[in-house]
């Protein structure tokens, strides 16, 4: 799924990572750890093509392949679930999207305000609308940065069977390794 | 360095469907951007405010039986300021809430962004001349129907160029400033065509701009 050998980037001056060697097979669990600012979310952030290698080689995915969970939800404040999640299908030329929306929304607890906005939503609703969006197209490789940020204990075992599920590759990056280690086929510590 | 792709980025289509399915994408794109400001009403109402503002200041400062050519001068900097106003706030949603990663990563063509938004930049830039033309009648008067269509079609130009800018802007650090400084030298010759009433002029700006702006916008986000 993703093949990376010798990957380094800098900003400026500053170099976040060098020669990191990156591989994950189609139903590969790499687990991401390290301090803040170590360089986890650039590593995701180039992982998901959002973002170029300084020096190496990288195979990534088609875009349409990839489900990217950033810090933030990635979803439009001021559009209701209902309107982000179309307008996202739509791009993603998901067939049956009404159908298919419902159902994410359903199994995230967010049926009921569908048609609220999400700028009045908690972080922790807004993090599961996240995650909707990532699922619509049903991606074989899920990028996922802090997933289990501001999610309540519903949420994170909502989280943890989406993990659990067969048949797709995981990249996750967190602070919270306990919670997922026993799915992780590698690990990848920044100092 | 080097990055290699998997795989198609974009299914292969029949040509027709294709267009129609980038059509319908600018479509989602623009009602988004439009249902954004009917929620948000930041936007269009400064615009309109701002026009205005400068018109009225623009009315008192000009002294009495000034010539045709100045006031017309006049309207064209207002309307180039007010359109740098609405273009500052155009990527305000992708770059407060990091949806330009959210974008970029759609598989949909990328120009279809450029071009939504560039839609969607002309529409509240008619909207503020629909109070702007006739506050001008009033102000000054000597509005007539080659200035209009000067107007529209430096609107073309303005939304084309200005909504590739501020893409650019959005990446860098200094963005509030990096915006004025592209946006107002790439304007001069819309000012120029605008105020001598060069129809072809503008016309010709129109379509190199918007060529170039639509090719080259896929690098300008490639990493945003």
């Amino acid at each position: 799924m993703i093949r990376g050998r010798g990957l380094a980037k800098r900003f400026g001056d500053r170099r976040v990572f060098a020669g990191i060697d990156v591989d994950l097979a189609d139903d590969g669990f790499l687990l991401v750890t390290g301090p803040n600012g170590s360089g986890k979310t650039t590593l995701l952030r180039m992982l998901a093509g959002l973002s170029a290698p300084t020096a190496g080689e990288l195979e990534l995915p088609a875009r349409r392949s990839i489900g990217y969970l950033a810090h933030d939800p990635l979803v439009y404040r001021e559009l209701t679930p209902l309107e982000n999640l179309n307008l996202f299908g739509r791009l993603y030329r998901i067939p049956e999207r009404g159908e298919h929306v419902g159902m994410l929304l359903e199994r995230f607890g967010l049926w009921d305000v569908r048609h609220e906005r999400v700028s009045s939503f908690s972080r922790g609703m807004q993090q599961r609308l996240g995650l909707c969006r990532v699922l619509l197209h049903s991606p074989p490789l899920l990028l996922l940065d802090e997933p289990f940020n501001a999610l309540d204990d519903d949420g994170a075992t909502l989280l943890d069977a989406l993990l659990r599920e067969q048949g797709r590759a995981c990249v996750v990056a967190t602070h919270e390794p306990e919670r997922v280690i026993h799915l992780a086929t590698a690990r990848l510590a920044f100092a | 360095m080097s990055r290699r792709l998997q795989g198609a980025e974009v299914p292969a289509l029949p040509a027709p469907e294709r267009g129609m399915t980038y059509l319908r994408d600018v479509g989602a794109l623009a009602r988004k951007d439009l249902l954004l400001e009917l929620r948000a009403k930041e936007t269009l109402p400064a615009m309109l405010l701002f026009v205005v503002a400068m018109l009225t200041i623009f009315h008192f400062a000009l002294p009495r039986g000034s010539s045709d050519a100045a006031t017309l001068g006049l309207l064209w900097s207002a309307i180039v300021l007010t359109s740098l106003l609405g273009l500052t706030r155009a990527f305000v949603a992708e770059r407060e809430q990091g949806m330009f990663d959210a974008l970029v990563l759609a598989p949909c063509d990328r120009s279809a962004i450029w071009l939504a938004k560039s839609l969607s930049v002309l529409a509240f830039l008619v909207c503020a001349e629909a109070v702007a033309l006739p506050a001008f009648e009033v102000f000054f008067s000597g509005l007539d129907a080659r200035t209009v269509a000067a107007v529209a079609l430096a609107d073309l130009g303005i939304c084309a160029v200005g909504t590739l800018f501020g893409a650019m802007a959005v990446a860098g650090r200094a963005r509030e400033l990096l915006l004025p400084l592209l946006f107002l030298p790439a304007a001069i010759p819309i000012v120029i065509g605008g105020v001598g009433g060069y129809l072809w002029f503008l016309a010709l700006y129109d379509a190199l701009f918007a060529v170039l702006a639509w090719a080259t916008f896929e690098y300008v986000v490639a990493e945003v």
